[in-house]
């Protein structure tokens, strides 16, 4: 346990392979020889197994993905003449899309394999210094129980790592390429090729053509982030004040009922309230036959009642969620703080505003500000409610009440324009990631964090 | 000073009045959709619009049509089985990647631990959309799109990065715990299954939780990945499906029953561990 470790100075590489013996100046080119050569034979095989399928894949694929890259594709689908026949014939041709995301993982399985390689290294120098300081070389059930103690970090993320490599990394990688190509509807491969183009699509979407389609959606959505979060919030804590009034009978009852809005699913609860906010819907019936309207209130047709009514609906389903969270913190609020101002007259209002408020607001800031990068990404209360729209015919491919999220969507799934939409993609980033750093570095809770 | 004191009885009376009738209206509100949909899913006549709220005749016929699925087009029940399972496994999976994630970069120190802690934050805030496509072709690539495999791998491998929440939790158990414990000879493993798992039912009941019901939520995901298989649709998307143009007038009332079918064991489920939803939140998000 309390073994001088060997990790603080260490050799440096070049003078490994100088000192070290022929097993250690092998190990640079043939990996895990040290480890043969001092009998951890299971780790010398795994650094052998990894080199040797590395490069059988390297010279069989990877040379072949590496180079596509560059253009991505020459060849088209299609007829091409062939002269040994004298006749037209199909040819498969390139598919860029596909070349692009194999060298993608290309260039991934080459950061693998050289991060296997500097391993083997260290394992190298480990062996190298273990010896020199004249103790024994761990055996292949020391290093196993080292997985549990001392290297558990590793036993416990190597499988979450790697998924995350290869289900968040690298599609990540190969979207953000795309918004450096001109892979759009006339470029659907394997028919048409698409390349690289470079700058041209961000200058697209922020002066050019796209412009006047990005900005209203992009205002939009800061405004809609923006009210989503205050008002979920703020409403939120004075239901869960209410609730927890002094007096106040069926705490639990009440809580109850509110969380119902939580547990639905959303997808349901979003279907059913598109349903119920329709021009023909119960809502409307409802105002109808009690004789308050007499035409429909278009909720979702008229763009900026559609704007409305999406506030107040997601008011309906974050409310209870902000009255959970903060029905915790004022149940650990000061009482006596409270009592005092009481005492001293302050009514419920002045309580609020100068005691209990700011409190809460203290504590809850890194749930708000999750909240509201959550919202700026809030597919689902768009899409479920109002698709988008009503249309607009001034925007492209999206509608009214589109999110820069669900605009991103519509470019992928139904204009095909999947470069526009990785440029949307990585331009949200941009503004999660500024507001994320503002705040890092303004709300000090967030910084113990 | 009597008076006063009355006088300060009464205001107190009045305020408590006030309050209930608020929650009592806000309650009504609150209700309503889903008061509403339960009663249309009894309903016997009409199609998806009807002027009024209170059903004329009440029917269990919706359930029975979505139960026995003659038409072939829409077998919830067979929606309902793949939801469990894809739940069920996504659930394990997941809350182990989890914890196994949170567990290390709350209580281990090692070298990664910051670089991976940032990295983690930076890619969350992409949008998950924009990987979509391109998770879509990797499948693909691995055969495996258009199966329940592939959700419970998307789900899973996604878990990956949700730690922040499970971190926050394991951060409040305080380290002399494991400190006393390696002075005892145990070892790091012994540490984490002896020491902090027993500790930590809360946050594994937690992820669990939000694990089992991502997958009977999440629609996106699985819309793009299953396409027109419609065999092995989740229920949300099978439901969605039954919502469009064509059939939204004809099957609004089994559309309703289904989603009874599906709100009730959520809802019990979520509301039967809410203490642990609460305590999950407040844990990852209050420092």
């Amino acid at each position: 346990m309390f073994k001088k470790s060997y990790g603080e100075q260490h050799i440096t590489y070049r003078e490994l392979f100088k000192k070290g013996d022929l097993a250690t100046k092998l190990s640079f080119i043939i990996m895990g020889s040290a480890n043969f050569a001092n009998k951890q034979f299971v780790k010398g095989c795994i650094f052998l197994a990894v080199e040797v399928g590395f490069f059988a894949w390297f010279i069989q694929n990877g040379i072949h993905a590496l180079g596509m890259l560059q253009t991505l594709g020459t060849k088209k689908q299609g007829l091409h003449y062939d002269a040994n026949l004298g006749i037209d014939v199909l040819q498969k041709g390139d598919n860029s899309m596909l070349l692009l995301l194999f060298g993608i993982a290309a260039i991934l399985l080459c950061v693998v394999m050289i991060v296997m390689y500097i391993v083997n290294l260290r394992s190298t120098r480990h062996i190298y210094e273990v010896k020199a300081a004249g103790e024994p070389v761990a055996t292949f059930k020391q290093d196993m129980s080292s997985l549990l103690n001392e290297r558990f970090h590793m036993t416990l993320m190597t499988i979450p790592l790697l998924g995350v490599l290869f289900f968040t990394i690298l599609p990540l990688l190969y979207m953000i390429s795309i918004a450096f190509t001109n892979y759009d509807h006339v470029h659907l491969p394997p028919k048409n090729l698409f390349t690289w183009v470079g700058f041209s699509n961000f200058g697209n979407v922020i002066t050019g053509d796209m412009a006047s389609t990005f900005f209203p959606v992009l205002s939009w959505t800061l405004i809609w982030a923006v009210f989503a979060t205050v008002t979920c919030f703020f409403f939120g804590v004075i239901l869960a004040l209410l609730i927890n009034t002094k007096g106040i009978k069926f705490k639990k009852m009440w809580r109850t009922i509110f969380v119902l809005t939580i547990a639905v699913p959303q997808f349901i609860s979003l279907l059913v309230m598109h349903n119920l906010l329709n021009d023909a819907g119960p809502i409307n019936a409802l105002l109808k036959n009690w004789g308050v309207i007499s035409t429909s209130i278009p909720f979702l047709t008229d763009p900026t009642l559609a704007k409305i009514s999406i506030i107040v609906v997601n008011m309906w389903i974050g409310i209870p969620t902000t009255m959970l969270i903060s029905t915790g913190i004022i149940q650990n609020l000061d009482q006596e703080q409270i009592e005092a101002a009481e005492m001293d007259g302050a009514n419920k209002l002045q309580i609020f505003k100068s005691i209990t408020f700011p409190q809460i607001l203290f504590v809850m800031m890194p749930s708000l500000i999750q909240q509201f990068i959550g919202n700026i990404n809030n597919f689902n209360v768009i899409f479920l409610l109002t698709g988008g729209g009503p249309s607009n015919s001034n925007y492209y491919g999206a509608g009214s009440t589109d999110l820069l999220v669900t605009w991103l969507y519509n470019l992928t799934v139904n204009t095909m324009d999947y470069n526009l939409a990785s440029v949307i993609g990585i331009l949200i980033f941009i503004l999660s990631a500024v507001f994320s750093l503002w705040a890092y570095t303004h709300t000090n809770s967030y910084k113990e964090g | 000073m009597e008076a006063k004191a009355k006088n300060y009885k009464a205001k107190k009376r009045n305020t408590r009045f006030l309050v209930y009738a608020i929650l009592t209206i806000m309650s009504i509100i609150w209700l309503f959709p889903i008061v509403w949909i339960v009663l249309t899913s009894f309903r016997s006549e009409g199609g998806a619009f009807v002027p009024y709220i209170m059903p004329k005749d009440f029917t269990l016929n919706n359930y029975k049509i979505l139960l026995t699925d003659a038409t072939g087009n829409f077998p919830f029940v067979r929606w309902f089985l793949n939801t469990f399972v894809v739940a069920t496994f996504s659930c394990l999976l997941s809350t182990f990647i989890t914890i196994a994630m949170a567990y290390a970069l709350s209580r281990l120190r090692f070298k990664m631990r910051r670089p991976i802690l940032k990295i983690a934050l930076v890619l969350n805030m992409f949008p998950g959309f924009m990987s979509m496509i391109a998770v879509y072709y990797i499948l693909k690539a691995l055969d495996l799109t258009q199966s329940l495999v592939a959700l419970v791998l998307i789900y899973s491998a996604g878990a990956a990065l949700g730690f922040y929440v499970a971190k926050g939790f394991f951060d409040t158990i305080p380290m002399a715990l494991d400190e006393s414990a390696m002075i005892d000879g145990a070892n790091k493993w012994q540490i984490f299954t002896k020491i902090t798992l027993p500790l930590s039912k809360p946050i594994i009941v937690y992820t669990a939780l939000m694990a089992f019901m991502g997958p009977w939520m999440d629609f996106i995901f699985a819309k793009i990945i299953m396409g027109d298989d419609v065999k092995d649709y989740t229920v949300a998307i099978g439901l969605y499906s039954m919502m469009s143009k064509t059939t939204a007038n004809s099957l609004f009332m089994s559309f309703t029953a289904g989603c009874v079918l599906i709100a009730i064991p959520i809802t019990l489920l979520f509301i039967y561990m809410q203490k642990y939803y609460v305590e999950g939140i407040t844990s990852g998000s209050v420092k």
